[in-house]
């Protein structure tokens, strides 16, 4: 049944509106261009190949350890996973028990302190620790406050720079 | 069948013995394995109620000073009247809006309010006196702290943890003697030269005195009792026998607005 009534009156045929696109042209071109252009990031990228960061572990403290002296406070890929932890750890112990000592499961003690013990082996925070959080995009802000003890090599995380 | 009487005994025999014995083993087959990373650590310094004494009476004004530059510098408090690169100077009324202080001087009428009098001894009206935190066994800023980023240790430190200071400033309000600064900006540029043991701050953060929490730690007084030569006194009030009791005992000393309750732990000898 027909409508008995529309916006164009009591029993009204409804006007015959060609069914077109106009401009048709414009549109379409412009919306390949903004997708070209939304997704630039991705063809500039695409089949470049961005190697893996390789954090150095060439420095002077490293180096004067003995081969069997030479690992970590915890297992390298513990360290790997879950250094974030370790640290938040070392920061509750050392600030609200007051207990500077750190025993590792071997058994080593260590201090607990981000500038004196990871720094203090790992003196190249730029090679270290940024290659790798560039790479992650992330940007920790233990810096802000935390002293990187070797002089400054112009290299720093991207947020970083103020 | 359960183990008889004489085979507990025995068993239980063999386990408190290697109990007891199970350091000392361990350290027979490894040697040395145990203290590997920390042979010279020294032994932290203890105490049941940390305090202080400061004796006016010994300490001039050039030994108070040096005391506040030894303070701010081991804790790389900024000095905004001296920045490290001249084009960040600022203005002489930002640098006291902005003013960071751990330990400072300020007169009697300022220190005391509610003790001095229309005719005091003239030497105090013009004393300059040093004061910091006062570590108060009720501290007002513990108590308002809405992220528990302040608190108080067992030792009667009124410490701070600035990983989770929000900046609030709600300490700040709390405290009756201004022992608190706020960070308006970023201190490291007017920070004039960085002391590596110690971090510096971020803008939004609250800071204090903290009795040098991290020497004790090491075994070493605070900075500021170290360089005043005898006149800063330093100990437990809880032990009887400590320089600090002694001095209280010996003299009469005031503290900083004790009718406020928050029962300071710095004493004055005037």
């Amino acid at each position: 049944m027909a409508d008995y009534k529309n916006e164009f009156g009591w029993f009204a045929e409804r006007p015959q509106v060609e069914k077109k696109i106009y401009n048709k042209y414009a549109i379409f071109s412009g919306l390949a261009i903004f997708i070209l252009v939304a997704t630039s990031p991705l063809w500039t990228n695409a089949g470049r190949d961005i190697p893996a960061p390789k954090p150095s572990l060439d420095t002077p403290a490293i180096q004067k350890l003995a081969d069997k002296d030479r690992q970590c406070v915890l297992p390298t890929a513990e360290m790997r996973a879950r250094h974030m932890q370790l640290l938040i750890d070392w920061r509750e112990q050392v600030v609200r028990t007051g207990n500077r000592v750190w025993v590792s499961p071997t058994g080593k003690k260590f201090e607990p302190s981000l500038t004196n013990t990871c720094l203090g082996c790992h003196s190249n925070k730029a090679q270290f620790c940024d290659t790798c959080h560039n790479y992650v995009a992330v940007t920790p802000n233990c810096w802000g406050c935390h002293l990187d003890k070797a002089p400054p090599t112009g290299k720093m995380a991207q947020a970083e720079v103020k | 069948m359960g183990i008889n009487r004489r085979e507990f005994i025995k068993l239980a025999g063999l386990s408190t013995l290697f109990g007891l014995g199970g350091k000392a083993a361990w350290e027979l087959l490894r040697p040395g394995q145990l203290e590997a990373a920390l042979t010279a650590a020294p032994k932290p310094l203890t105490a049941k109620r940390w305090a202080m004494v400061v004796d006016m009476r010994k300490l001039d004004e050039a030994t108070a000073k040096r005391c506040i530059e030894v303070c701010h510098r081991i804790h790389n408090v900024p000095n905004f009247a001296k920045p490290k690169n001249p084009k960040d100077a600022v203005s002489p009324e930002e640098q006291v809006r902005w003013e960071v202080k751990w330990i400072w001087l300020e007169h009697f009428h300022n220190a005391f309010p509610g003790m001095d009098q229309p005719h005091m001894a003239e030497r105090l009206q013009h004393m300059n006196f040093l004061l910091l935190c006062n570590h108060c066994d009720n501290p007002p800023c513990v108590r308002v702290c809405p992220t528990k980023a302040t608190f108080r240790r067992e030792d009667g430190v009124v410490m701070m943890d600035m990983h989770r200071c929000i900046g609030c400033r709600y300490c700040m309000a709390g405290c009756p003697f201004s022992a608190r600064s706020f960070n308006w900006r970023d201190p490291r540029p007017f920070v004039q030269q960085e002391y590596p043991d110690y971090p510096t701050r971020e803008p939004g953060m609250v800071e204090k005195c903290d009795f040098c929490a991290k020497l004790l730690a090491k075994g070493q007084m605070p900075a500021c009792v170290v360089e005043s030569q005898g006149a800063l006194i330093f100990g437990d009030l809880a032990d009887e026998t400590s320089p600090v009791r002694e001095a209280l005992k010996n003299n009469f000393a005031i503290r900083r607005k004790p009718f406020l309750g928050t029962n300071p732990q710095v004493y004055y000898i005037v």
